[in-house]
Parts: C-alpha cells; structure tokens; sequence
C-alpha cells in the first residue's frame, strides 16, 4: 500500500474551549482505530529511523506504527511498551515536536507523523483491550531502593525488576507519580490512567513503600546497612522558588506547585466533596511561561477565574513552554502579558488586590543564548487580581544531599553523576531526573531512569560474580 | 496502614493516639512532626509527636477535636488504622544544656511542649512550666509534667483552675519576683506565642516557639507554610517549626492561618451533615 502522502496530521479530536474550561476531563480525547490507521500510513518507513534517535527511551517508532497500520494494535503495544513503561503518559506529555517529530522525514514538507498520538492511542487501546501478561521473572534476590516514585524511578524500578532484582520504591508522598499526579493536571493526563499504568508497569513485584522520606525517615546509608546492593536517586527538583518581591507572603499568593498540588493530587476542584480546598480570585496573575505557568493558568480558568493572565518577562518566541499547550491556553482565554516583570504585590486586608509590573525589552544574548530582558524605566503600571501564582521552577530538595555524606552536588543543589551511567560521586549510588537535571521533562527523566537501571545491573552482575 | 495502637481522652476536646509507625519512630525527636491522613480522601494535616517509643516503633500524637480532620480522627479508635503517617517532619529542636528554663504551653500546645522539655530535663537542665488554657478542662499533660519539672504554675482565663489570668502574666511576675531563666520555650496559639515574645524581649531572655501554618506535603515542596522570620522567608516545614521568638511576624502568620477559614467552616457543616 503506498503511503498516506497528506501534508497535515489527521487531527485529534478535543473538547471545545468554552465547553473544557467547564470541566477538568481530557483536552483531547484521542484517536479512534480509523484515525489512527490512517495517520499511521503516513509513516515512510525509514530504513534510518531518524525518529528513534531522538527518543529517551528508543521507542521502535517505524516499527510499531507500521502494525499501527495493518490493524494490529496488539503488536503495536508489544513493540512500545517493550522500550516504553509509561506510553499512556508518554503519548500525552511528551515533548514530541523537539524530540520524534522534530526528525521526522515528512516535517520536511508538511507536518510530521503524529507519533504522540498514535503512541497514546496504542496504549490507550492496550489498556482497554488488552489483559496483562505477567512474564515469568527468574528472581535474582538483590535489594535495589529507589527513592522517589516519580517517572525516573518508576522507570528504574520497572527495568531492574525485569531484570530479576528486588527492587523496592520509597515515595515520600502518599501517591505514586510524583509530578505526573501532584503536578500535571488532570485535564492534560487523566490521574486514573496514570495510577493504572503505574500498576501495571510496577506489577512484576516491585515493592512500594509510601510515605517514607529518604534522609528523614531512612538516609541513604542505612539502606546499605539493610542490604541493599544499590540505591537510585529520583527525588525531583523539589522546592519552589519565589521572586523575593513585596507582597509574595499575601494571602493569595501561590507557588505553583502549591496550587497545582491542592487542585490535582488533593483534587481542591471537587471541595467541598474533598476536604481540601484552593482558593481562585476572579482575576488571576501566573508568573513564568514554561509548561508548569500554562497548567496553572489553564487550572485557573477551569476553577472559575475570569481573567487569567501570564506574565512573561520575554517575548513569545523566548516561552519555553511546548506550543501545543501556548495555543491551548489561549483557546481557553488565558491573556499574555509578555515582555513584563513582576516588582510588587499590592495587598488589601493582607489579600492580594494588585500586581505591579515593568515593561521588558530584549537585550542582547544572556549565558542561556537568548535575549536578556531588560526593564525599560519608568514603565511601571498596576492592574488588579487577587491571585497571584509563582510558576518560575525551583531548586532541589536538599534532604539527601544534607544526609549522604560523599554524594557530591552542584552549586544549585542538582546531584552530578556521569551521564553515561547516571554513577553519582558515592559507591552504590545512581541519580537521575530532575534532581541532576534541574526542571525538565518527563520522557527525560524517564531515560535517566532506564540508563540508571542498565548501569546498575551491569555493576551488580560484576560485583556478585566477584563475590561468588 | 498505619494501626491505632491506644487511643486516650485527654479532656472533653483533646485526645491521644499511639500510632504504629515504625519508619517515623526509628529517628524523630523532640520538635519535629508529622503529616498524616485519616482515610484515602482525607486531606492532609500536619501534627507535632508528642512522644514516641522506638523499641515499639511507635508515636504518640496530642490532638484538638476542633476541625473536619481531627474529627475524622477522633471517630478512630484503638484497633482500627489511619491510611497515611508520615515523617519525622522538620528540624530537631535544638536543645542544650543549660541552668535553668521555662516552659509555656497554650491549650494543646502543651503536647509539643513535653518532649522538649523532658529531653531538657533529661540533660541536666532545672525546668519550670506555665501550662495555660481557657479553663480546667483544657489543661492537659499535668501529671506527666510533674514527673521532671521543679514547679508548675497554672493558669485560666476563667480562674477555674489555677491563677486567673494570662501565661503573660505569671511569667511576668515569677521575673519580677525575682526567678531567673537562660530561656522560654513558649508553644500554643499564635497569640499566645506572639505576646511571650513581645515580653521576654524587654528582658532580652531568649525565646523558642513552634510554627504550626498551614502546609500540604511538609517536605519543602509547596511552600505554603512560608513565614517571615528576621525579615526573610522561612519554610516552616524544612527550616522550622522551631524559630527564634523574638524574629518571627506573627501578625504574617495569623492571617495566613485564617486563608481558608471560610471553607473551613463549609466543610465543617458538610462533615456533620455527613455524620
């Protein structure tokens, strides 16, 4: 059959805007098996695989499109979650157009391949249709702990236990997923489906230990002393930061990771059917343009606010969020106040009443490449908003850095390890995620997770056959 | 799970649990806390260890019947089990030897207090304590005090136990009569804490307290227990909950505790409704 020569994706169908401001179900509600057929057939089949460089977790991409489009969608799920743990999540979270896509032969003229969104309807697919297969695991009896069961260690934990390892994860909070439950809201990545994959990528007998903090209630060398042969460090890039500008301790005032948390991990949206509630202005200001900004924003909208706005401190090009979710939040209505900062916010009765603002203008190139912002004096101006939310990232937890002694960091607090192996400077010890890396993506932490778990059984295997 | 081991009524309001938590009794200590909740849709609460018994891997919390959760709590009993505990939560207070220190305990607040002041006593130090509450029945931990401490004065708002008065007022007349104290651990309401402070500062005696603000993980990741202290930012949950008295904004902190109080109160009603 020649390929399907269309210059455009088959698009995905979604909710409109003005109805999915109204509720907090999926944006986009995926492929049917048609839609999916025929955006698959769009794949040329490169003998190169260009796309499969640009995978984490080297996802045979060709491959398991190509069953995609024989119908076989059974064959299809084989294939990507035999590279991938988390394809429900991957296919809806990942950074695809600067990573798979992005390399793609037919973006050259026209769109790429849709791959996300065949990957999300592929494992979406085997999540209703396919009953679980259990591969019989020959256990070899060594103790791995993972600290943090976010997308890093998740992936870790799945790979060694593949691997015959006993692997136990220790998860500070209540939930598994870390930023996959408490921060990406539910309207992008539907929390039921995250615990069900979860499940399923945990099922070959790794042991879950909730509510234990590494370097609290257990540090990093009490687990050796219980005999655990290895310890990997996913533990996420941890405390928010604040702009250290008046008013930030007003009633009102949010890091993002604050109200995210309330609203997805807590589910503050469904108060008072839940006891923890968030509190929503009719005007809300987001400070910060990155991904975490627009699902802030875009919660906000969902929970009443009228007026939602972003302020930025570059221009549009410079917004290091994923376009896809740029165009979603002004489909919603969400206002972009680029090129301004944040210098102050006004309070009335110790509530938010205002935010006052500089106008930007853009520099020459900063260390980063991009242009510096700079303040155009006397551009100040006030307008009104009563919730203020601070979504400009943050800085490593540093709990275990404060409580493994030889466990070297850098000067920000991220842990170093050698990125072939994830090897951090203590014996034993493997890091990975956004603790090395500083606020990234899923799909990258993921990898570190996967390398971390290779590195970790090649050391093992040689210093068991040492032993015996 | 997390097994209810003993469960004890303090008074009409406040009760105790020992709670089976091995991992958080392996390594608290005095001044740190917990976070816990009641069942899987419960939210979370933080709740400072009262004592604990590591042998038994247990840790006993103090708690005022007072909102949605602790209610939740108090229809627990011995036998049954809470879903989530976690901690220890929060720095050690850093206690040290010293001649001689006074204890004031608000209300509940007494609970935190008595793990601190044992380890004081424990280490040489000679301890005194104010216990304060509205009336009779909101004195807790007396008997368990009198254990190790030289002299306990107490006071009601009403006079039905004790002194009538203010804890203000007794310590400042145990001062001005003369008793001397390298230090005031003060633990219980935000005003309580804020008015010790503001007196003990005419004298210059340092001041501890314990910051109880509202919080979601206690891990330092939602940053909404933020106070002001030596006019900069302080998580409480990693930095505190102890601070030096005399730097903190209280004012700060009391309005921030009152964020939700109107859907405290709806959830309150819906809760009894419920009930």
């Amino acid at each position: 059959m020649p390929p399907n020569m269309s210059p455009k994706k088959v698009p995905i169908p979604e909710q409109a805007p003005e109805e999915r401001i109204k509720n907090f179900k999926e944006v986009a509600l995926g492929y049917t098996p048609e839609q999916a057929k025929e955006e698959a057939t769009r794949c040329l089949q490169c003998k190169t695989r260009p796309c499969v460089a640009g995978c984490p977790v080297n996802v045979g991409i060709p491959e398991f499109i190509k069953k995609v489009g024989e119908g076989d969608f059974e064959g299809a799920s084989r294939i990507l979650s035999s590279e991938n743990c988390l394809p429900a999540v991957c296919g809806r979270v990942c950074p695809q157009e600067t990573q798979c896509e992005v390399l793609c032969v037919r973006g050259k003229k026209g769109e790429p391949v849709a791959i996300g969104r065949l990957e999300r309807f592929v494992a979406d697919y085997a999540m209703e249709n396919m009953p679980q297969v259990i591969p019989e695991i020959k256990k070899n009896g060594i103790k791995v702990a993972i600290a943090g069961g976010g997308p890093a260690g998740l992936t870790c934990a799945g790979e060694l236990a593949r691997l015959g390892y006993d692997v136990t994860i220790f998860e500070a909070l209540h939930a598994l997923g870390g930023v996959l439950m408490y921060g990406i809201p539910e309207f992008r990545l539907p929390k039921r489906l995250v615990a069900k994959e979860i499940a399923t990528a945990l099922n070959l007998g790794v042991k879950i230990e909730k509510n234990v903090i590494i370097g609290k209630s257990i540090k990093v060398d009490e687990l050796f002393a219980e005999g655990f042969q290895a310890v990997f460090i996913g533990c996420g890039a941890g405390l928010p930061s604040f702009m250290k500008i008046e008013g930030e301790n007003l009633n009102g005032v949010y890091s993002a990771n604050e109200f995210l948390t309330r609203t997805n991990l807590m589910k503050a949206y469904d108060f008072p059917n839940v006891p923890t509630p968030v509190k929503i202005g009719k005007r809300v200001a987001v400070v910060g343009g990155g991904n975490v900004a627009m699902d802030a924003a875009r919660t906000a909208r969902r929970l009443g606010a009228e007026e939602v706005y972003i302020v930025y401190r570059r221009s549009e090009t410079e917004l290091p969020a994923r376009v896809e979710e740029i165009h979603h939040a002004k489909e919603e209505g969400v206002i972009f106040q680029l090129l301004r900062n944040p210098v102050k916010i006004l309070g009335k009765d110790g509530w938010v009443a205002a935010m006052e603002c500089v106008e930007m203008e853009l520099g020459e190139p900063d260390e980063s490449g991009r242009r510096r912002p700079v303040v155009r004096k006397g551009s100040n101006f006030t307008f009104p908003v009563e919730t203020v939310i601070i979504a400009i990232g943050g800085t490593p937890n540093p709990l275990i850095r404060q409580t493994t002694p030889g466990l070297e960091t850098q000067k920000w607090g991220g842990i170093i390890v050698d990125e072939a192996t994830m090897k951090t400077s203590k014996e034993g010890v493997y890091a990975g995620g956004d603790i090395v890396t500083g606020a990234a993506t899923v799909i990258l932490a993921m990898g570190a997770g996967k390398t971390a778990a290779r590195a970790i059984h090649e050391a093992l295997q040689k210093k068991m056959n040492v032993i015996s | 799970m997390y097994p209810i081991l003993t469960k004890t009524k303090l008074n009409n309001n406040v009760e105790e649990m020992v709670i089976r938590a091995p991992y958080v009794a392996r390594h608290c200590e005095p001044g740190q806390f917990i976070i816990l909740r009641v069942d899987d849709e419960g939210e979370r609460v933080p709740l400072t260890i009262a004592e604990y018994n590591r042998e038994q891997g247990s840790v006993s919390i103090i708690y005022q019947v007072a909102g949605y959760t602790t209610r939740k709590l108090s229809e627990k009993n011995a036998g049954e089990a809470i879903a989530d505990f976690v901690g220890p939560l929060g720095q050690p207070t850093e206690l040290h030897p010293l001649e001689r220190v006074i204890g004031i305990g608000g209300g509940v607040g007494a609970a935190p207090l008595y793990p601190q002041l044992r380890k004081l006593s424990e280490m040489g130090t000679s301890v005194d304590l104010i216990l304060g509450a509205r009336n009779k029945d909101l004195i807790i931990l007396e008997e368990k005090f009198s254990k190790f401490c030289k002299n306990i004065y107490v006071t009601t708002d009403d006079g039905s136990y004790g002194t009538k008065g203010l804890v203000t007022e007794k310590l400042k007349a145990l001062v001005e009569a003369g008793e001397k104290y390298d230090e005031v651990i003060a633990i219980g309401p935000v005003i309580m804490m804020k008015f010790v402070s503001l007196l003990t500062k005419t004298w210059n005696l340092k001041t501890n307290v314990s910051l109880n603000p509202i919080m979601v993980d206690g891990t330092g990741m939602c940053g909404g227990c933020r106070v002001t202290v030596g006019g900069q930012t302080k998580f409480a949950c990693v930095d505190g909950p102890d601070f030096d008295g005399h730097q903190v904004d209280y004012d700060e902190l009391m309005r921030r505790q009152g964020m939700y109080k109107s859907e405290e109160a709806h959830s309150c009603k819906v809760g009894l409704k419920s009930a």
